[in-house]
């Protein structure tokens, strides 16, 4: 291990070294995730038509998850209308509430766009420790801003930034 | 382990020196690493009441770091992990003597439309999981990751095959046995596209999936002749028909004695179906699940939580709240039968019930039994009167008839409404009926409990709230026989089981303030005031301070806690007991 290490440091900071130019943002990764009629999704393929998309990790099981959605939902009409973003939630309920996240979503009449992510291969891609996690992706399939944890009034700060994202401004708030 | 630091350091010196001197055509040319980092530390004040010991280290801490560099279809990822030591509640070996760390977790993987290739470390699960799932659950100290290869194939679209080979993950090595498997899953709508206009009309979806395990564990057992390959296979079909979807899988393994299910010769089989209907407003889903003998995993000498293959979750509701998660009922992988029925509803705004905002009512029902089972030779099973387990090396059962032993069984409704724009409530009434002398230790006997949960949240300003909690559990701890009636003595009084350090009433009230998104203070007790013992009678009252920046997590807790989902600062997450300070830093990059 020791002959190693200089080794494994060197190389973590050549791998870190950046050229010093406009900050970079890591586009969507590809993973497998399955929609609601069980059919096989590459997340690399989620886009909105020049649009940004709001991405949120939840589970059946995470009130603060629910709060949020339920929120977002209240308010989902209007960003359509003023932004066009479009919402997906990742479901990463297992086998244990798997089949229940169709009646769930129907029963709570949301309009999101919903995907199931039974084994976390998503989540793992995506680095998300907890739920909620949210991200914000731009036209160019890039993750512009990410938020973990929900309060109450989150999703007012949240919708200047997706004015921004979705007018091709760098996100400032 | 120490063989892999060179190649994971040679990875990514590769990877460093691609970064560095790859030509800057455009920005993505160069690829971009990714990760999330934890660290939860916890100081211990010896706090006999709850059952904390004194702890010589004073701090323990537990924490991790995942980097993955991903350029085009290729990606590579690490994690390092540490146990300083590990923070009680979880099992010892993470910090071994005298704490542990390393890099337990590494691979590179390809992957274009067609196929994907990964060696290293990956997880993946098969259908429901009834035969293999490996996956990590990182709060809880639960990872058994694959290590070895993976192969998925999508030869035509619609169809996918995947076959892998590896060892378990256990700790900082590996088990002992070797994994072998493969995968179908076969969507016939996409599937028959490519040979005709279509097969099915547009409104009726059809997925069929097939799954084969086997492992390999060499016989060293004196007495015994014991397999050394055991295979496992599963088959599953999805149909959706409009606003109905109906799942069913079946699983069967192979005769595995191990330690887990008491050297038992049996062959293990599982059947797990799902129905559900769902339309704007109302959604229903029943489900049923039965096992026997599935308890399946790479070594047969493991217990607890370790070196599991499969994942048989409890097929009982996963509830919101916190007094809810004192008598958690656990799937027994020897012999269970169980069904689910939930219901959510929700009154469309504007109308009378809904509201201006709308309201949504959540009904659930579900109960496990065990499986009534005959035995060849003489056999005393689990009861209260008499706790002696005499395992024997066959029996016979009837898979699908509710036994006469009931584990759980819970009834529960939920209501949700938001009153104003700046005013919400949620109310809930659960009744379980909770089998501790099955579930966790016998003799314990059965747990009656109603629960009563309460939620206000009110927010104002632009984006300050106060979300008040106010919960309510009362216990009842009968002794029962086996038909699950109520023992009494010769007095006709009941008889009260053993109890253990948490019993009877408990109280719970949390109050949290948010400044949205950044501030999160909370203060919560959990009282548990009707304690048989006056010295239990203990309030459990902690603080805590959240501060968060984008995916940046910072808390600051105070005081006693119980072991349990936690869901407090807006993340919910498992926590084990504790008495002292805690400090938790999250962060996605």
């Amino acid at each position: 291990m020791k002959r190693i290490l200089p080794l494994l440091i060197l190389a973590l900071a050549t791998a870190s070294f950046r050229p010093a130019d406009e900050p970079k943002k890591s586009l969507v990764p590809a993973a497998n995730v399955k929609n609601l009629k069980g059919e096989i999704v590459n997340t690399s393929a989620f886009a909105n038509d020049g649009k940004p998309v709001l991405v949120s990790f939840w589970a059946t099981w995470c009130k603060p998850c629910i709060q949020e959605l339920s929120a977002w939902n209240n308010v989902y009409e209007d960003w359509k209308k003023e932004t066009g973003v479009k919402i997906i939630a990742v479901s990463i309920d297992d086998a244990r509430n798997a089949s229940k996240v169709a009646p769930f979503i129907n029963g709570k009449r949301w309009d999101f766009e919903v995907y199931l992510d039974e084994n976390g291969e998503f989540k793992r891609a995506m680095n998300v420790n907890a739920v909620p996690h949210s991200f914000l992706i731009d036209k160019d399939g890039k993750i512009v801003w990410m938020h973990n944890s929900y309060a109450p009034g989150d999703e007012d700060k949240l919708f200047e930034v997706i004015k921004q994202v979705a007018a091709g401004q760098p996100v400032t708030h | 382990m120490n063989r892999l630091y060179p190649s994971i350091a040679f990875t990514l010196l590769a990877v460093g020196i691609l970064l560095f001197h790859a030509p800057e055509t455009s920005a993505q040319d160069l690829g971009g690493i990714s990760g999330n980092f934890q660290l939860d530390a916890q100081t211990y004040k010896a706090d006999s009441l709850i059952g904390a010991l004194a702890v010589p280290e004073k701090v323990r801490s537990n924490g991790f770091l995942n980097l993955t560099y991903s350029k085009g279809n290729f990606s590579a990822g690490i994690r390092y992990e540490m146990y300083m030591k590990e923070i009680l509640g979880f099992d010892p070996k993470w910090g071994g003597e005298n704490g542990q760390s390393g890099i337990t977790y590494r691979y590179a993987k390809y992957a274009n439309e067609d196929y994907e290739l990964t060696v290293g470390n990956f997880y993946e699960q098969f259908g429901n999981g009834l035969i293999f799932r490996s996956y990590e659950e990182r709060g809880l100290g639960l990872d058994n990751a694959i290590d070895g290869a993976k192969v998925k194939l999508t030869p035509v679209p619609g169809l996918q095959i995947t076959g892998l080979v590896g060892k378990q993950r256990t700790f900082f090595t590996t088990g002992p046995g070797i994994v072998r498997g493969g995968d179908i899953d076969l969507g016939l709508n996409e599937f028959s596209t490519n040979f005709m206009n279509s097969l099915l009309p547009s409104n009726l979806q059809v997925r069929i999936g097939g799954s084969l395990l086997s492992k390999y564990q060499a016989n060293d057992d004196p007495t015994y002749n014991l397999p050394e390959n055991v295979m496992a296979w599963a088959a599953r079909m999805s149909i959706i028909a409009g606003e109905f979807s109906l799942n069913g899988e079946y699983a069967h393994k192979c005769a595995d004695p191990s330690a887990a299910n008491g050297l038992n010769f049996n062959e293990g089989k599982a059947l797990f179906v799902s129905a559900s209907f769902s339309t704007r407003g109302l959604g229903i889903n029943l489900s049923l699940k039965a096992l026997d003998n599935m308890d399946f995993r790479s070594d047969r000498n493991a217990q607890l939580t370790n070196l599991t293959l499969n994942y048989l979750p409890a097929i009982t509701k996963q509830y919101l709240y916190r007094v809810n998660t004192l008598y958690p009922y656990a799937t027994q992988n020897n012999g269970e039968i169980g069904m689910q029925a939930d219901i959510f509803y929700s009154f469309e705004k504007g109308s009378f019930l809904g509201g201006q905002y709308g309201t949504t009512v959540t009904l659930n029902y579900s109960r496990v039994h065990g499986l009534d089972t005959v035995h060849n030779i003489p056999f005393t099973h689990i009861s209260d009167q008499d706790t002696t387990i005499n395992n024997d090396m066959f029996y016979s059962s009837e898979f699908l008839k509710f036994g006469k032993r009931k584990y759980f069984e819970d009834i529960g409704i939920e209501i949700s409404k938001q009153w104003t724009k700046h005013f919400k409530t949620n109310f809930g009434y659960m009744n379980q009926y909770f089998n501790k002398s099955v579930v966790q230790t016998p003799g314990y006997g059965v747990v009656k409990a109603n629960i009563f949960v309460s939620e206000f949240i009110y927010s104002f300003g632009s984006n300050q709230a106060l979300r008040l909690e106010l919960q309510h559990l009362g216990a009842k701890h009968v002794a029962v026989d086996d038909e699950g009636n109520e023992l009494t003595d010769s007095s006709g009084a009941a008889i009260v089981p053993q109890l253990d350090g948490n019993n009877g009433n408990w109280a719970y009230g949390l109050l949290e303030y948010t400044f949205a998104p950044t501030w999160f203070v909370s203060v919560f007790d959990e009282y548990n005031y009707d304690n048989s013992d006056p010295d239990h009678r203990l309030h459990y009252l902690s603080g805590n301070v959240i501060w968060v920046k984008d995916a940046l997590i910072i808390s600051l807790g105070y005081g006693r806690v119980r072991g349990g989902i936690l869901c407090v600062g807006g993340v919910c997450r498992p926590v084990p007991a504790s008495n002292g300070f805690s400090i938790s830093i999250s962060s996605t990059f």
